[in-house]
């Protein structure tokens, strides 16, 4: 090896480490990849939040592009992207499914419905949890991207903003849109 | 008067930290009570310790640093239960396992499985280990063979000359038995 290699050498591995290290800083270790993405969505069937008689399963995420956002009222990240759901409902026309999860009082998640306004077309009441995880829920706000197929093509997790809804949500609804 | 405004201000700053610590990332949901195992009993003892071995072996979501034994997270309690019901159902450890990967990742297993994407971790430090040692192997043969600093011709007079002035030198104050080799040191420097 010629010396001027040699001498660069260790500098270069120190700057080697040193990037890989300002990665890990970037990466947030919470958002965990979900094993579900490219898998088809888990069989459920539960009933709405609004009326119990009433069931939403698997099947009413097939033949459409879907969202299948999890939420539940005493959240303040589902609170805070619940304005983004509304302002997607109106503009974007795909159809948003909401997993109500471990609610603690379904009035307040009726409340919050009432008072900011609904922009899900289902939402199922998971009161126990045991959909959430079938779906490898671990903390709300979390959101699936769904294809006609009834496949899941993307997790979201954290809550949606305009830039997230933008930047990574829509493009991606898009894509599934266009594909027959 | 200087006491009790000190005290505020570390009263605030601990109010701050708690306020950090404390804030939602995720709006992830704090435990209303604390949890215990109890609930959980088999009527095996063997059974009872396969399951409370299993649960040390998950890891919490939530609190990514507890594992589903220890902590107090709500969804915690939910898997504990979900574990429960399924060995009480006659599943495997296996089984459970595969339930719980297939939903929430290799992540969920403390001791990540031996597979491509997991060579690096399970082998790298092994590997970095081999070639520290090649390294410092080869170091020290090349030392090892490095011829040792040749002489010239004057330098060789030189030493012998200083030689025996330090010998001379030496037994002139000290006789014989005293510090030769230290004069002759002195000599040199």
């Amino acid at each position: 090896m010629p010396n001027s290699l040699r001498a660069i050498l260790p500098l270069a591995l120190f700057a080697a480490l040193v990037a890989l290290l300002f990665f890990g800083l970037g990466t947030d270790p919470r958002k965990v990849p979900s094993p579900l993405v490219g898998k088809s969505v888990p069989q459920f069937t539960l009933p709405t939040l609004q009326d119990p008689s009433r069931t939403v399963s698997d099947a009413d995420l097939r033949g459409q592009v879907s969202l299948v956002n999890v939420w539940f009222s005493s959240c303040v990240s589902c609170r805070a992207e619940h304005r983004q759901l509304m302002a997607i409902a109106k503009e974007s026309g795909v159809q948003i499914v909401g997993l109500n999860w471990k609610e603690a009082d379904k009035a307040d998640a009726l409340q919050m419905l009432r008072q900011f306004g609904n922009p899900y077309r289902l939402v199922a009441f998971d009161e126990d949890g045991r959909v959430g995880i079938d779906w490898g829920v671990y903390g709300a706000p979390e959101t699936f991207v769904v294809d006609r197929k009834g496949t899941i093509r993307y997790k979201q997790i954290g809550p949606i903003d305009q830039a997230v809804w933008e930047q990574t949500l829509r493009p991606i609804v898009d894509q599934l849109k266009a594909e027959s | 008067m200087r006491l009790k405004m000190l005290s505020a201000a570390g009263l605030a700053s601990v109010g701050l930290a708690m306020g950090l610590a404390g804030s939602p990332t995720l709006g992830l949901i704090a435990p209303a009570r604390a949890f215990t195992l109890e609930e959980f009993a088999f009527e095996d003892p063997a059974q009872q310790a396969e399951f409370r071995g299993l649960i040390d072996e998950l890891r919490c979501l939530v609190c990514q640093n507890e594992s589903l034994s220890a902590s107090q997270a709500d969804l915690a309690q939910d898997l504990r239960r979900e574990v429960y019901e399924m060995m009480r159902a006659g599943k495997s450890k296996a089984e459970v396992v595969d339930f719980l990967v297939a939903r929430y990742g290799d992540f969920v297993l403390y001791s990540p499985p031996i597979k491509p994407s997991t060579y690096v971790l399970w082998f790298g430090p092994l590997a970095l280990g081999l070639l520290g040692a090649v390294v410092v192997l080869r170091a020290i043969r090349a030392k090892a063979k490095a011829p040792e600093e040749d002489l010239s011709e004057a330098e060789r007079a030189r030493v012998a000359e200083l030689l025996a002035q330090g010998g001379e030198a030496a037994e002139a104050v000290a006789g014989p038995a005293g510090k030769a080799p230290a004069t002759g040191k002195g000599a040199r420097s």
